[in-house]
């Protein structure tokens, strides 16, 4: 479980994210969405302090290590070029090894595991730099899942993914989070896609929860149109609310 | 996560054998090359019988004199070591600025260590004339000059790696600047210092090669324990912070480590350049890009590298000698342009 509780941070005198309250439960997938600029990653960073906020981000467990409670996947990951990709997701293992340890054979497998499941194993000797725009975005999440941390915030896991790879991706997360009860809060573009797969939808506009509930309480056309600023036809049925963007803007 | 009963597919990059192969035979080789090469004129031939003949168990005829022993134990021998010190030092350190800084062209030289170094040596000489003092007033003007370095830096361009660089080289000239002054204010007393401003390793012995010692010992020793999280800073600081690293503290150790070792290495030698350029992006380019592979092939090539560059320093002009700085300078300009090149291309 993860609780933001009076979260607010400001720039300058700008207040960007907040005054924010927000519980996501055990084994449960939160869908983070709104426009571009509402907040949704700076509410991710401030849980591994990242950016300086007011109030309190915290866990069950009564601890917030950044690495070891919480991995995080950024938007826009920095990749050294010429890093390969196994020593990539390796650095995954870090919080778990002392400053003058190394990986133990445990680590390695959690590596291993983590390649595995995204289908990445083959290019573990690949270096960064030669991996196509979706193979890197499956780098960086087999590093977040290296490290085997309860809570995963994923800002935008599927952005370079095509439809196949990103249904691939968003099927490992649900079937971890179903074996080992972990906690998923994921920034997705993708309406559609984000409400087939998480529990709940959190909407957020200028920085505040506009919307919060079940896919189909969140993903309607008043609701969307109110905060994306234009109109869009939601269709419903049993697959869940679909959102079909219109070139009339009522 | 299940444990997978075969061995690991991969392991994480570590120096390969073969790269070690050639570090420590490269060492040996231009080791003996230094002790054999010199102005005194010593046979070679006899001294690999004198070499030999110190060896335990081993008897052979040794024909040099008392003083051609002399030469070679008392004067090259202590140099080739000192030589190979220093070029580790100083490699590692280049290595370890790029590492902390994220920065390709990051040298103690470049960055105005050297001379910030330099200048608080010739301040020692100034105030005590005692050279016992000169290794830490060395450190103490060595992380000024990086501290300023990487504030100016930061504060004009972010994080790009061109202002870093520039305000390295102001801090240089500044500190040169200073030095410079000072000299020509003490020209009496400070004649010594003029002897290392452009690098030599001229009038070393075995007591440069000891005070040298405890200095690299921990510096080099806290570099190689940091190996793999220079790694993790590759990067960036938000993300290495993310993995539950004290980036701040890191980045404090590895320079305070890194800028101990150039001080040390200045004091003693005095300003030798791009070393630390020179040797880590060898390393990157031959043997792979992670610093667990460059940080510890670093201290094996950057004491090859020095050792060949005095031999090189003391034979082509003999019996007179060029400054090492000028023969480290000659390769290490091209090499340092080379660099650049490839930044623009990749980025």
């Amino acid at each position: 479980m993860i609780t933001w509780d009076g979260v607010s941070v400001t720039y300058a005198t700008t207040r960007v994210l907040g005054p924010l309250s927000l519980r996501v439960d055990d084994g449960e997938w939160v869908g983070l969405i709104g426009p571009n600029g509402a907040g949704k990653s700076t509410m991710l960073k401030t849980a591994i302090g990242a950016v300086d906020h007011e109030g309190t981000v915290s866990l069950s467990n009564g601890k917030r290590r950044p690495g070891l409670d919480i991995a995080w996947m950024p938007q826009r990951p920095q990749m050294p070029d010429d890093m390969t990709v196994f020593d990539y997701v390796v650095l995954g293992r870090t919080p778990h090894i002392g400053y003058l340890g190394s990986e133990s054979r445990g680590d390695l497998d959690s590596v291993e595991t983590a390649l595995r499941k995204l289908g990445m194993l083959e290019f573990a000797g690949r270096g960064l730099v030669t991996l196509s725009g979706g193979e890197a975005q499956r780098a960086v999440l087999a590093r977040a899942l290296a490290q085997e941390a309860p809570v995963l915030l994923l800002d935008e896991p599927t952005a370079s993914l095509d439809i196949g790879h990103a249904l691939d991706v968003l099927e490992v997360l649900d079937e971890l989070r179903a074996a080992e009860g972990l906690t998923v809060v994921t920034a997705v573009h993708d309406l559609t896609l984000a409400g087939r797969f998480a529990d709940r939808l959190v909407l957020l506009g200028d920085g505040i929860v506009r919307g919060d509930g079940p896919p189909e309480v969140v993903l309607t056309e008043d609701l969307l149109r109110t905060h994306y600023g234009r109109g869009v036809r939601v269709i419903q049925d049993q697959d869940g609310p679909t959102v079909v963007p219109t070139r009339t803007n009522d | 996560m299940s444990l997978p009963t075969t061995p690991p597919l991969a392991r994480p990059s570590r120096p390969s054998w073969l790269a070690i192969g050639v570090g420590v035979g490269a060492v040996i080789l231009v080791g003996a090359a230094g002790l054999l090469l010199g102005a005194a004129g010593i046979d070679s031939i006899q001294v690999v019988r004198a070499l030999l003949d110190a060896l335990p168990l081993i008897e052979v005829d040794n024909t040099l004199t008392e003083i051609q022993l002399n030469v070679l134990y008392e004067i090259r021998a202590p140099r080739v070591v000192l030589g190979g010190m220093v070029g580790a030092i100083l490699a590692v350190a280049g290595a370890s600025y790029q590492g902390v800084f994220r920065n390709p062209l990051a040298d103690p030289y470049l960055l105005g260590v050297a001379a910030g170094a330099g200048l608080g040596a010739t301040m020692a000489f100034a105030v005590s004339g005692d050279s016992s003092v000169l290794a830490p007033f060395a450190f103490l003007g060595g992380m000024a000059a990086v501290a300023v370095t990487y504030t100016l830096g930061r504060s004009v361009g972010g994080r790009t790696t061109t202002s870093l660089i520039l305000a390295g080289v102001a801090v240089a000239a500044f500190a040169t600047a200073i030095q410079t002054f000072l000299l020509q204010r003490n020209s009496e007393t400070l004649r010594q210092v003029y002897s290392w401003i452009l690098g030599q390793l001229v009038t070393v012995g075995w007591g440069d090669v000891v005070g040298l010692m405890p200095y690299a010992l921990v510096a080099s020793a806290v570099m190689l324990a940091s190996r793999r999280m220079l790694d993790v800073l590759s990067i960036g600081d938000e993300e290495a912070g993310a993995l539950g690293i004290n980036v701040v503290r890191l980045r404090w150790v590895v320079v305070i480590a890194a800028t101990l070792a150039t001080a040390a290495a200045v004091s003693v030698s005095g300003l030798i350049g791009f070393v630390g350029i020179i040797v880590p992006h060898t390393i990157r380019i031959l043997f792979g890009a992670s610093y667990r592979v460059i940080i510890p092939l670093s201290l094996l090539f950057g004491a090859a590298f020095l050792m060949a560059a005095d031999i090189a320093a003391r034979t082509l002009v003999a019996p007179a000698e060029l400054p090492i700085g000028v023969v480290t300078a000659f390769f290490g300009a091209p090499f340092f342009i080379m660099v650049l090149r490839s930044m623009r291309r990749s980025g």
